[in-house]
């Protein structure tokens, strides 16, 4: 098995599914002949010619009509929206037209269109290129809101994503782009979408993240291992719908938790978390949910990043009060 | 403005008049007629709250009608709001027409070989999607075209622009409808644009314009066979600009027209309507009778009739069906969600 990053995963969950299946179809800025801004598609364009991986005019909103329009003629299309800010101008063709797309033709028609993009912070990008926009998506009913956390989930989710014949918004987090490497297997295979992972089993607290922060918890989970605290990490990996099952069976065990999101407090995913473990396990609590979370201001400017960002001794510093309360 | 027939009905572009049979030009004229007659029921079923939201027609028949009477059934129809005729004529039962007026999902699918969309609200967000649709029809090697439509107010918006380049870019066979009818709402074309015409947005793309006499049935339709012909040989989209009006309110929802038209300007379009105009047309000919007219308004109303009683029983919507809809596989929060309608909905 070899050892890959991130980016090689998704590279190679393209391939696969390029391969596999004539209707899928990769188009963005730039990811033909350059192969992404990131290298996301490199090699495919050369591999599959410019009828299947091809670049787009430069316009967000058109990528995202484009997608529709090809799925509708029975294709697969897999959009790269080049950086999550840009995201803005095509929402309406994101939320308004590619989620409703199976409801509002009384599920005569399907859209089953994955958009990656890249999110996160910690890597010094200019304005609008790192925010976490997940939680604006994930209140669009429609589309499942995919983020992988290691290379292995990435490849196969997002394997998963391209099969499945409902819209998926799959997010990379940039940090995680090439930060290290994990075992991918080299044939293809899928993680099933909706389900939260256990990335670290613990009886005294869970820590529910995504993404970067998953990666965060770990290593908060490691030093409190010295302070004799055993943490469980849940990695939710699709954000929409939230696998309430796995988070409720660990709640039921460790009787505290953690959410933890780098978006901003008021922004994402974790509010929501916190919501369904209060309605499903409020008896089994110990202690109030608490969240680690970025502040309420717009994503910072990029040399206050490493302060504004959710970090793991914020997490052991908030594990510690649901510990002691 | 590319013209056929002038407002008595007489051919002034002799070498443009359509090849049509006796019997096509009849058939577009019983079109014309019928969705008149279909726009007056409407109107009326809605004053009586027996149909939903709806964007009255009347005026731009020649529009709407002489431009789907040169497409092929394998043609994919992206409509706005106001352009359900086109729907209707595409192969769209009368009572789902209605369904979809009165807000009940039914009305939105399609019969298989019906290839289109129920109509957009999005003013604009159908462009880019037809730049798509034609992107996949090329790709698929299908001799058909993407067809969509809006009004002037929509060249404002910018998906209209990403759309028309993204066909041009991709060499896709789209047409580009812009219906002229003088008023988004209430702000009168020229307050829109300092454009001199909506056509002339077809150069900054580097697609085929033309403007056209949108209440002249056979200029829309010539224009559209010969823009059709030339997408689906590979020769690229093409942005056609009808020059119409609307008759009505923009919708049944409350605009006042009389707020921002006056009577002077509705009259002088009314003397360039489309039926009168082609009717005279036909008559001259020996091919359009009261006794013709009058049939078709009939056979209309019967119809209509029939396709109300349809709609009122068909059955109600529930909320479990709109949940049974929105994934293809039900995920878990909607399958709890799903047991809670369920129990509120046996009640």
């Amino acid at each position: 098995m070899a050892q890959k990053t991130m980016i090689q995963a998704i590279t190679d969950a393209m391939q696969h599914e390029l391969k596999n299946d004539d209707n899928v179809l990769v188009f963005g800025e730039d990811v033909g002949q350059n192969g992404g801004v990131f290298r996301a598609t490199e090699g495919l364009q050369d591999e599959f010619g410019e009828e299947r991986v091809f670049d787009t005019p430069l316009a967000e909103s058109g990528i995202g009509g484009l997608a529709l329009g090809l799925a509708l003629q029975g294709f697969r299309p897999v959009p790269e929206i080049q950086f999550i800010g840009f995201i803005y101008e095509a929402m309406d063709a994101l939320n308004g037209q590619i989620a409703r797309m199976r409801y509002r033709s009384g599920d005569t028609k399907s859209a089953p269109i994955t958009v990656r993009t890249p999110f996160g912070g910690g890597v010094h990008t200019p304005e609008l290129h790192a925010d976490s926009l997940e939680g604006m998506i994930a209140q669009q009913p429609g589309f499942r809101v995919v983020v992988p956390s290691t290379p292995y989930d990435a490849k196969g989710l997002l394997i998963s994503s391209i099969r499945n014949n409902d819209p998926v918004f799959f997010m990379e987090h940039m940090k995680l782009y090439r930060s290290f490497r994990d075992e991918v297997p080299d044939e293809a295979y899928t993680v099933e979408l909706d389900k939260a992972d256990i990335k670290r089993e613990g009886k005294d607290v869970t820590l529910i993240g995504y993404g970067a922060m998953v990666h965060t918890a770990l290593k908060a989970a490691d030093e409190l291992e010295q302070e004799n605290i055993d943490a469980e990490v849940i990695d939710l990996r699709t954000l929409s719908p939230i696998d309430t099952e796995t988070i409720v069976e660990s709640v039921k065990k460790t009787n505290r938790v953690v959410v933890i999101q780098e978006a901003q407090r008021q922004a994402g995913i974790a509010a929501n978390v916190v919501s369904e473990i209060q309605e499903r396990a409020i008896l089994h609590l110990e202690a109030p949910i608490m969240r680690v979370t970025a502040p309420d201001t717009v994503y910072p400017f990029s040399q206050a990043e490493e302060v504004w960002l959710p970090n793991h001794k914020d997490v052991i510093n908030k594990v510690n009060e649901v510990i002691n309360f | 403005m590319f013209q056929v027939l002038d407002e008595n009905g007489e051919v002034v572009n002799k070498e443009y008049e359509p090849d049509l049979s006796d019997d096509n030009l009849k058939e577009l004229m019983r079109r014309m007629v019928y969705t008149r007659v279909l726009d007056q029921r409407s109107i009326a079923l809605n004053r009586q709250g027996r149909l939903g939201f709806y964007a009255p027609t009347a005026g731009q028949e020649a529009s709407q009608l002489g431009s789907h009477y040169a497409l092929e059934q394998e043609d994919f129809l992206l409509p706005a709001y106001r352009d359900v005729p086109q729907l209707i004529w595409h192969g769209l039962p009368l009572y789902q027409a209605f369904l979809f007026s009165r807000g009940h999902f039914h009305g939105n699918q399609f019969p298989e070989d019906v290839h289109g969309l129920s109509p957009q609200i999005i003013i604009g967000a159908q462009y880019t999607q037809t730049a798509g649709v034609a992107l996949g029809l090329k790709k698929r090697g299908k001799k058909a075209v993407a067809v969509t439509y809006t009004g002037d107010g929509g060249t404002s918006q910018g998906d209209f622009y990403e759309g028309v380049n993204f066909a041009g870019a991709y060499n896709a066979p789209a047409l580009f409808f812009v219906q002229n009818n003088q008023f988004a709402i209430s702000v009168p074309v020229e307050k829109q644009t300092n454009a001199k015409t909506l056509a002339q947005k077809a150069v900054a793309a580097g697609v085929e314009g033309y403007q056209v006499d949108g209440m002249d049935v056979l200029a829309v339709y010539a224009v559209t066979k010969k823009a059709r012909e030339s997408a689906i040989n590979g020769e690229g989209p093409a942005l056609i600009e009808t020059l119409t009006y609307r008759y009505g309110p923009h919708t049944m929802a409350g605009d006042d027209p009389t707020r921002y038209r006056t009577d002077d300007l509705d009259n002088e379009w009314e003397k360039r309507d489309p039926l009168i105009r082609f009717r005279k047309y036909l008559e001259a000919k020996n091919l359009w009778s009261e006794e013709d007219e009058n049939k078709v308004i009939e056979e209309a109303k019967e119809e209509i009739k029939a396709a109300i009683k349809k709609a009122d029983n068909h059955p109600k919507q529930k909320v479990t069906d709109l949940i049974d809809i929105m994934h293809e596989e039900l995920p878990v929060n909607l399958q709890e969600q799903m047991e809670e309608y369920r129990e509120k909905e046996s009640k």
